[in-house]
């Protein structure tokens, strides 16, 4: 299982039957193995990595750091699923330290985001303060190092 | 004006370039070529061996070594051998660092001959053997091995190319670039013959912890070897260090105390960075090279199979990172073969007879690329032998 995990973390898009090989087992076992896991929840979803410097569509992202009042009873917990019930939120974390939600948020430009933040997140009961972060460029994103031209080095040598 | 050309030695002039040198250079003139062909790891060396080089640099230890290596090498060398094959040698006296397992294989071939010896060499295998005995004044007599036998030197091979001149046997295993490995049975077999025929054996065994299917076991290891064995190994291909030049001979005093007056002349010492990162490696690096092992084997039954759904017939290797399909199917030489799809489909793989004649019929495809790259290049290759076979 962790390596079938390893050989998708690399590349979701190859067939069952080049992983079979691969892992030195059939291509059924693999379909398997590959449904369980999407059945238990430990792979929640397949998604292109799309570098956004390369399209032409407006697209900002920021980084919102949520200072909230944790609740009696549920702590975090019910302020966080309200915060992740927006569509414009692509991800929520409890954090330790300086403050208490990561909230990493997507929009056509900054005024999209700003309007967010001011008009319904900052809103939420419970939300003491928030401090917007624009990401002005990607460097590296999902693993991967973005941007770069890859050339292979290796070959001047005669062996 | 001088010809300097005139003046060469002619035993220099004689050694033919190395026939994997070629298509590189062509390939390295087209656009949009995709290699199959480089014999170098594609991993970076690990951070922590990295990191140990640079402080050391930060430090300032950048002055020369002993002749033989930093004793601390020597002794994580001696660890490494004990620990990874039960193999117990000295560190003051029987272990000699050396730039490269290629320095090591030119010293035990240079210690040990005479004009006119003879050295058995296995081929297919790596290019360097035969030129180095040649430059030495002995005689390079390859000794053919088959696919039938899996690329194993078999005793009978061994036996019918001794001659009352023959003083040392080249033993490259896991080899390159058929990738065929020798068992402990296979050992055992020829070892019987090697002590009938009182043989000194040049181990290479560069490719030692990527074996796959079992462990790689040392000709030094079976009973009777070790008096007579200079194994070689090093750094560049377990730990992706290919470019740190280091690796060591390991052999009884008499061996090393000789190759390391050669080695004291011709090149001092192994580079010192290099060693202080060599110790980091030997000592604590083990999870590293499992890793690497695992994507290389991964990546090997891909490849392998790959091949063979081509309609390439390609034998399973255990150990380096190298398959070695047959095209024999084609119709065409080796070298004809690689031409044509470079030119046709712009993959570059090596000609099998770049390795020895026997290799002829064979192409030499190195899996140290990643399994996208890897799959992108077999379709290619697919596509050119479907339109062969239409034509």
């Amino acid at each position: 299982m962790e390596q079938l995990l390893k050989i998708l973390e690399k590349n979701a898009r190859l067939d069952d039957k080049a992983i079979a090989v691969m892992l030195d087992t059939t291509e059924a076992a693999v379909a398997a193995e590959i449904e369980k896991l999407e059945k238990d929840g430990v792979i929640y979803g397949y998604r292109p990595l799309i570098n956004h410097d390369k399209i032409h569509v407006p697209f900002v992202e920021a980084i919102i750091e949520l200072r909230v009042t944790p609740r009696k009873d549920t702590g975090f917990e019910e302020i966080a699923r309200k915060v992740s019930a927006f569509d414009e939120v692509d991800s929520v974390y409890l954090m330790s330290g300086g403050y208490d939600l990561h909230v990493r948020v997507t929009g056509k430009d900054f005024r999209d985001i700003a309007l967010f933040v001011a008009q319904r997140l900052a809103l939420l009961d419970g939300v003491l303060s928030t401090a917007t972060h624009f990401i002005l460029t990607r460097y590296k994103a999902h693993g991967v190092i973005l941007n770069e031209n890859h050339t292979d080095e290796r070959g001047n040598i005669s062996l | 004006m001088i010809n300097l050309s005139d003046k060469i030695s002619k035993r220099t002039a004689s050694l033919k370039p190395s026939g994997i040198r070629r298509f590189f250079d062509i390939a390295n003139e087209m656009d949009n070529v995709i290699s199959l062909g480089v014999g170098e790891p594609d991993f970076k060396t690990p951070y922590a061996i990295r990191r140990k080089g640079i402080e050391n640099l930060e430090e300032g230890r950048t002055g020369y070594s002993a002749n033989a290596g930093m004793m601390e090498l020597r002794n994580a060398i001696t660890r490494f051998l004990h620990r990874k094959y039960e193999l117990s040698y000295d560190p003051a006296k029987e272990i000699l660092v050396t730039v490269g397992g290629s320095e090591a294989i030119d010293l035990g071939i240079r210690a040990f001959l005479d004009p006119g010896d003879e050295v058995l060499i296995p081929e297919p295998s790596f290019v360097c053997y035969s030129p180095i005995v040649t430059l030495t004044s002995g005689i390079p007599v390859p000794i053919v091995t088959k696919e039938e036998d899996h690329f194993r030197l078999t005793p009978e091979a061994l036996e019918g190319a001794i001659t009352d001149k023959t003083k040392m046997l080249i033993l490259p295993y896991p080899n390159n670039p058929t990738g065929a490995v020798m068992k402990k049975e296979h050992l055992e077999a020829i070892a019987e013959v090697i002590l009938r025929h009182d043989l000194i054996v040049l181990s290479d065994e560069i490719y030692s912890e990527l074996t796959y299917n079992g462990k790689h076991v040392s000709i030094a290891s079976i009973p009777g070897m070790k008096e007579r064995t200079i194994l070689v190994n090093g750094f560049s291909k377990a730990f992706s260090m290919t470019g740190w030049r280091l690796g060591y001979a390991a052999a009884p005093k008499e061996a090393i105390s000789q190759m390391t007056k050669i080695h004291q002349y011709a090149v001092m010492c192994a580079p010192t960075t290099s060693q202080y990162a060599a110790i980091e490696a030997l000592d604590h690096c083990d999870e590293n090279i499992e890793e690497m092992r695992n994507e290389y084997n991964m990546r090997r039954r891909l490849t392998v199979n790959g091949f063979n759904e081509i309609g390439l017939h390609t034998f399973e290797p255990e150990g380096a990172f190298y398959v070695f399909p047959s095209i024999q199917s084609t119709g065409l030489s080796s070298e004809e073969f690689c031409e044509k799809l470079l030119y046709a489909k712009r993959v570059a793989v090596v000609p099998g007879n770049a390795f020895g004649e026997s290799g002829e019929g064979f192409i030499r495809v190195s899996y140290s690329y990643s399994v996208k790259h890897i799959l992108e290049a077999i379709k290619r290759i697919g596509e050119f032998v479907q339109e062969l076979r239409e034509q």
